[in-house]
């Protein structure tokens, strides 16, 4: 029977033959991922009460990245609870500290094509930048697997979106996805599996793909994957995986229950006005809006690829001195090599205040808040109401290309005018 | 069946409405105070047991994190209705034991209505306006879940069995 890449995973985690969509299988886990915030603090009553121990601490992954770097006596808590709970239960798949968890669970080494994953935040589909399946989930299902080792899934119909053409300067796979989020909306792809294909997509770097499927989240998908190739291999071998092939791919007479089509060559920079990233447009719609910063951050908008294109645009110039540029990159690794081939000197010379890694700006915590009042562009991939900051603050999307540009502007700008 | 007042809301509410971010490190007693705070500071200081929190598509949509649906709980919300859900908070909220029921006619429903619910035949009568709505029936094992009261104790009671 002929099967999405998706449905392969499903069907080798489940331990079955084939899957269809809309059939509800039980999987085995190959790794469980958490943060400080969906972790240990909120396992540990749960795991009590359920009467279970880690089913196997050596499919477990923990990395701290929400209330980091920590000040205030509460983080401060959150991260003890999460350091002793792990030395007590023997993971030694912990970072603490290293960066946001969907860019250090593949830097680590933890991840090779085919793995059926869950990890206890939404933006858990970044892996499937790497052929692998990986599902979002909260705080009490993975307790659940945790204790069993084992989730029920109902298999998703799967989407292929083919994005054809190459990119033109200037635009980026962010706005690939933000132009997706504004054309099938917030739940256009809710419950679906979303397989990234096409010219464009086999062209982009790893971090680029990465993209896409993380913000596969912002559609609704169950999660977003891109069949491995050479370049995959090469990057998680770079990063210590244990890789012995690409996986699994979809076969050519797979089942989808809808192709989407998107040329990337009349692809424009794309802004997300506030509070959704579906009210995504070209830039031009929104060039002018006077920001008060502009933030390089977060899993989706701060890997070594988005510091480059902020730097390609801010290369000799000034940022605007009414406007914070703030760029917090993504993991100390990704930190390590901008700093080590020049990027983050150029960032800092051109204005940049360089923060710790950490989900930070995105979701309103340190210095990269938004105040009352105030209007931000970011890298990152969410603006509803309140999360970047103060309930009156105004928050736009866009690439990095677009976010540095718009630092040096002081207002919302084209970076092709840049580049 | 008690029936309950409703809090209806409109399509795409998020996970950050219901649980801000810059609260989530703070004790779950504290976190819920903001609860809606940035749509509707009325919510969580009115809100009570036997409610029934109603919205159009995407309930939910965005992060993992469990305390939106665990909010809505611990404010009373004993039911949650929409057109249809962001799956992690679907499946946040039924392993809580909070039924959260998909239901298309959620437009026919205004904050204040009297409504009585039904989450086996999935029945909801709107006692202000006189007229009855269908839910789509939860899925069999779900079902059994929310019996139980939610994952945590259907897991002890399973994983006893197994172990008896």
């Amino acid at each position: 029977m002929s099967q999405t890449i998706s449905e392969k995973i499903i069907a080798r985690a489940a331990g079955v033959e084939s899957v269809r969509p809309g059939e509800i299988v039980t999987c085995k886990v190959d790794l469980a991922m958490m943060h400080d915030s969906s972790g240990p603090r909120r396992q540990i009553e749960k795991l009590e009460a359920v009467g279970a121990d880690v089913w196997d601490p050596d499919k477990v992954v923990v990395i701290t990245d929400h209330f980091v770097h920590e000040t205030d006596a509460d983080s401060i808590r959150i991260q003890d609870i999460t350091r002793d709970w792990v030395a007590a239960k023997g993971v030694k798949r912990y970072h603490e500290k290293q960066g946001i968890c969907h860019v250090v669970l593949p830097e680590g080494g933890h991840l090779v094509p085919g793995m059926f994953l869950v990890g206890g935040d939404s933006h858990s589909p970044t892996a499937g930048a790497f052929g692998c399946f990986m599902i979002g989930i909260g705080a009490t299902d993975l307790t659940g697997v945790l204790a069993t080792g084992e989730i029920w899934v109902r298999v998703p119909h799967s989407i292929r979106v083919d994005v054809t053409g190459t990119l033109p300067g200037g635009v980026a796979a962010k706005d690939v996805i933000l132009s997706l989020c504004h054309r099938i909306g917030l739940n256009g792809a809710n419950y679906k599996a979303v397989e990234f294909s096409g010219i464009a997509v086999k062209e982009m770097s790893i971090d680029e793909r990465m993209v896409l499927t993380n913000m596969s989240a912002e559609i609704g998908a169950k999660t977003g994957i891109v069949a491995a190739d050479a370049k995959t291999l090469d990057w998680l071998r770079d990063a210590g995986a244990p890789v012995n092939g690409p996986g699994f791919e979809s076969d050519t007479d797979a089942v989808y229950g809808q192709v989407i089509e998107m040329d990337a060559r009349g692809l424009s920079p794309q802004v997300a006005a506030p509070h959704s990233p579906a009210n995504s447009r070209p830039v031009e719609e929104n060039t002018g809006v006077r920001v008060q910063q502009a933030y390089i951050g977060a899993c989706t908008g701060a890997k070594l690829d988005d510091l480059r294109m902020a730097a390609k645009i801010v290369k000799g110039k000034k940022v605007f001195e009414g406007t914070r540029f703030v760029v917090a990159p993504a993991s100390n690794r990704i930190r390590d090599r901008a700093a080590e081939e020049g990027t983050i000197a150029t960032l800092v010379e051109a204005g940049a205040m360089i923060l710790p890694s950490g989900c930070g700006g995105c979701i309103g915590l340190g210095p990269a808040r938004l105040g009352e009042n105030e209007v931000g562009i970011s890298s990152s991939s969410r603006n509803f109401r309140g999360r970047m900051g103060a309930k009156s603050s105004q928050g736009y999307l866009g690439s990095a290309y677009t976010v540095a540009a718009s630092a040096l502007a002081g207002r919302i700008a084209d970076p092709r005018e840049y580049v | 069946m008690a029936d309950g007042r409703a809090w209806v809301y409109g399509d795409d509410i998020d996970t950050d409405l219901m649980a801000p971010s810059a609260y989530l490190m703070k004790p779950a007693d504290e976190v819920v105070q903001h609860c809606m705070e940035a749509l509707d500071p009325t919510f969580a200081k009115s809100a009570g047991p036997g409610d029934v929190f109603v919205a159009g598509d995407n309930l939910g949509v965005g992060s993992s994190r469990e305390q939106a649906p665990q909010n809505l709980q611990v404010l009373g919300i004993r039911y949650v209705l929409a057109k249809s859900f962001g799956r992690i908070f679907y499946r946040n909220a039924l392993n809580l034991g909070l039924p959260a029921l998909v239901c298309k006619d959620t437009d026919r429903i205004s904050t204040g209505d009297r409504l009585k619910i039904d989450p086996v035949s999935g029945r909801v009568d709107n006692l202000t306006t006189g007229e009855s709505l269908e839910c789509e029936p939860l899925p069999p094992h779900l079902l059994e879940m929310i019996r139980e009261g939610g994952l945590i104790p259907h897991l002890k009671k399973k994983l006893a069995r197994e172990g008896a």
